[in-house]
């Protein structure tokens, strides 16, 4: 007896589950529905944007010629508004030939702030830099020692964006931290400050705490002592920022655990040595992420500014199209240019949060 | 041997000492509040001083004197020569009512660009993806003007509004559409409608205590429904089933009639739900990613559907981490509601803004803007506080 050897058939090869024609088959043509929703919103798009890409592109007059303008208006987008204002808008009332000043400065500051996101560069000395650059900006804004002078009511334009930011974050960090660690005192007077303080502000919109600073500090001061109205809405937003920046470090500290603090204390380590030494770098490392969303509502908020009458982004846009008859009615793409440049700013820092919330979880995810 | 003498209590720590913990967080408690008032009384000093030098008049007796001035758009009856404090009450009214309509809205919207960030399609995924990223890094308050703008200049002029089928009318002046004329009829509709939510609440009892005991699953959803809209409908014929519309008609010059809202209340609408929904999304994005994975991988190994498994297993799941984030969006939205000033929507603040300009009393106004926000965000966080608690999980 001797068995035939009888091969057995090939198996087919595998499905290819890696590669282009596969995604696409998953992730577009699943099944009937999804095939259905493809086909829909592809129909629509090749609807929609023709037409778009006509009133925004190949339509649009991009020449600084509002008579032109004025022509193709219903059919195409006038770019030509940002091209003729855009140094009003950036820099609102700024006097022209000194425009160099605020861009260096507001160069300068973004510098600073990209290396301050860099971890490399969290070291003490970091806080000199920062009270150095910040000299370095008023005194190129404000002028003096060889530079004329501008008075802070032609300050405007994206440079007052992002000082207001930048300035209102940088003075509510020390703030918050202390009202956070007050909140968690064993103290009831001081954590009773604490709590209605962060509830209150928690409690009311920025435009109220601005209308405060606007209408109402100017009572709060001795008579005969007037504070000019932009440290006033820097005050006013510093106070609303830290609130809120307090409930995020309060975060931190309560993930931090209680062995810690018992540790540092059977160390013999004081309360302010405990929390400089052994909590905070700690929590303060793990609300990076959340401080940097904070920065970028807070950047979004002092669009609000312009209500009180500050000529920031927002408000230097209004500033130079509604005095100007010609170019009034171009207000909508005046506005897509600055919503660009608020959306740039914001998607660049929500891009670093998560971006350093990875690098911070790097530890924990082994 | 020398031992210590037993029972002997360590030295007693005398309690007026500075090495006392307990007498310097005293010293310190004292400190804080003695600087606080101080500051206080810095500050009301120099108001009180300040007022009298500039002769501005304090007190809220301005509440009972006539307002003056004329508001866009009310849901209660109001006119020029009316007090200030009604003048309050409409804009504390328009801020609720684009308050309660946009957290409904932008609940619905949210929900469903959230759900869809995990959809089996890759451009709905993208879609919602580009949606999110787009609304919440723009900021609200250029949201707002930006569809102001679009109301004011892209649409026809009222004298030609664009209108739906002859009862929808859009145009500059607003948005009309019919309401049903209100009577007796609508009365009784909205009567038997409480009834049969009563009634359907007392089945859902019953049929979970009957799921409970035999475990036979009963129908829930549809019952429901169908008890409140016979209930409403039974109602309705009752009362003489009354059909009569207020239809908008277009005038010579504009759209009459019907009921209408304003551009203004579009565009603080529409900003505020596309704003807001961005945040919403994210939060039920990240409930839903909190649900360890296993959770879908059971529900589909009993057969259960895509449909099904959110439905009956993640979304319940996800709801604990999603409503304290949630209740936190919608205060933001109540907030930023406070922006229709910038667009002259009749909101609370653009009354006392007007009321500030008109008499001087910016204290008092600041106060109740203040006041008013302050009571609605402690009602909602009290109301989502109690809702959390129910949906939280029950432990031992």
């Amino acid at each position: 007896m001797s068995a035939v050897f009888e091969p057995i058939a090939a198996r087919p090869a595998p499905v290819k589950t890696e590669g282009f024609l596969p995604w696409v088959r998953r992730n577009l043509f699943g099944n009937w529905r999804s095939t259905l929703t493809t086909v829909a919103l592809v129909a629509l798009f090749v609807y929609w944007l023709p037409g778009l890409a006509d009133w925004a592109l190949f339509s649009a007059v991009f020449r600084t010629d509002a008579d032109v303008c004025q022509a193709a208006r219903g059919s195409g987008a006038c770019w030509g508004v940002v091209a003729e204002k855009y140094r009003l808008i950036i820099f609102g009332r700024y006097p022209y030939e000194e425009q160099w000043r605020p861009e260096v400065a507001t160069l300068v500051l973004v510098g600073l702030l990209v290396a301050s996101c860099i971890r490399t560069f969290w070291k003490p000395w970091l806080a000199a830099v920062w009270v150095v650059v910040l000299a370095v900006f008023f005194w190129l804004m404000y002028g003096g020692l060889g530079l004329s002078v501008v008075q802070t009511d032609r300050w405007g334009g994206l440079p007052l964006t992002i000082m207001l930011a930048t300035l209102s974050i940088v003075l509510a960090f020390p703030l918050s931290v202390l009202v956070a660690l007050g909140r968690r005192s064993d103290m009831p007077a001081i954590r009773t400050f604490c709590v209605i303080y962060v509830e209150l502000i928690r409690g009311v919109p920025l435009i109220s705490v601005l209308f405060m600073a606007s209408f109402m500090f100017p009572l709060f001061m001795p008579p005969g002592l007037t504070i000019d109205v932009l440290i006033r809405v820097l005050v006013g937003i510093t106070l609303f920022a830290a609130a809120y920046m307090a409930e995020i470090v309060r975060g931190g500290l309560q993930a931090i655990p209680k062995g810690q603090v018992e540790a540092a204390q059977s160390l013999g380590l004081s309360y302010w040595q405990t929390q400089r030494k052994i909590v905070l770098p700690q929590a303060l490392a793990m609300v990076v992420p959340g401080i940097m969303n904070n920065f970028i509502s807070i950047f979004k908020d002092t669009s609000l500014v312009t209500i009180v009458s500050l000529y920031e982004l927002t408000g230097a846009l209004g500033l130079a199209l509604n005095s100007d008859a010609n170019w009034r009615p171009f207000k909508i793409e005046g506005y897509l240019f600055i919503t660009a440049i608020y959306f740039v700013f914001c998607f660049a820092m929500s891009r670093y949060s998560l971006w350093i919330e990875k690098r911070l979880n790097v530890s924990k995810s082994r | 041997m020398s031992q210590a003498p037993p029972g002997r209590a360590p030295p007693k720590r005398r309690e007026w000492s500075w090495r006392s913990q307990a007498f310097r967080s005293v010293v310190y408690q004292i400190l804080a509040v003695a600087a606080i008032a101080a500051a206080i009384w810095f500050l009301a000093h120099n108001t009180m001083e300040n007022m009298r030098v500039r002769g501005i008049q304090s007190g809220f007796d301005f509440l009972l004197s006539p307002a003056g001035f004329d508001i866009g758009e009310m849901l209660i009856s109001y006119d020029a020569l009316d007090p200030y404090w009604k003048a309050f009450l409409v804009g504390v009214v328009n801020t609720l009512r684009v308050a309660v309509i946009g957290v409904v809205l932008c609940t619905v919207l949210g929900t469903m660009l959230g759900i869809g960030r995990f959809s089996r399609n890759a451009i709905v995924r993208g879609l919602c993806y580009g949606y999110v990223e787009l609304f919440r890094n723009i900021p609200v308050l250029l949201q707002l003007i930006m569809w102001y703008l679009l109301f004011t200049e892209a649409l026809p002029s009222p004298s030609e509004p664009m209108s739906v089928l002859g009862l929808f009318f859009l145009s500059k002046g607003g948005f009309a559409f019919p309401v049903p004329v209100w009577g007796t009829g609508q009365l009784l509709a909205l009567a038997g409608a409480a009834l049969g939510v009563v009634v359907a609440a007392y089945y859902r009892r019953r049929a979970m205590r009957l799921f409970e005991a035999t475990g036979r699953v009963p129908r829930l959803f549809w019952p429901t429904v169908a008890t409140i809209v016979v209930f409403a409908f039974a109602g309705w014929l009752i009362g003489g089933a009354p059909t009569a519309l207020n239809l908008p008609e277009q005038g010579e010059m504009s759209v009459t009639g019907g009921g209408t809202v304003t551009p203004e209340f579009m565009a603080v609408l529409l900003g505020l739900v596309f704003y807001t929904s961005a945040f919403v999304a994210e939060v039920v994005r990240a409930g839903i990613a909190s649900v360890p994975h296993g959770q879908v991988e059971a529900a589909s190994s009993i057969g259960l559907s895509r449909g099904q498994t959110m439905r009956m297993v993640v979304l319940p799941q996800a709801l604990r981490v999603i409503i304290p984030p949630m209740t936190n969006q919608y205060l933001n939205l109540t907030k930023n509601s406070s922006l229709a000033v910038a667009i002259g929507y009749p909101d609370v603040v653009s009354i006392a803004n007007t009321a500030i300009n008109q008499t001087g009393r910016a204290v008092e106004c600041i106060a109740i803007i203040m006041l008013v926000y302050l009571t609605t965000s402690l009602s909602t966080s009290a109301f989502m506080n109690w809702y959390n608690k129910r949906a939280a999980i029950k432990e031992r």
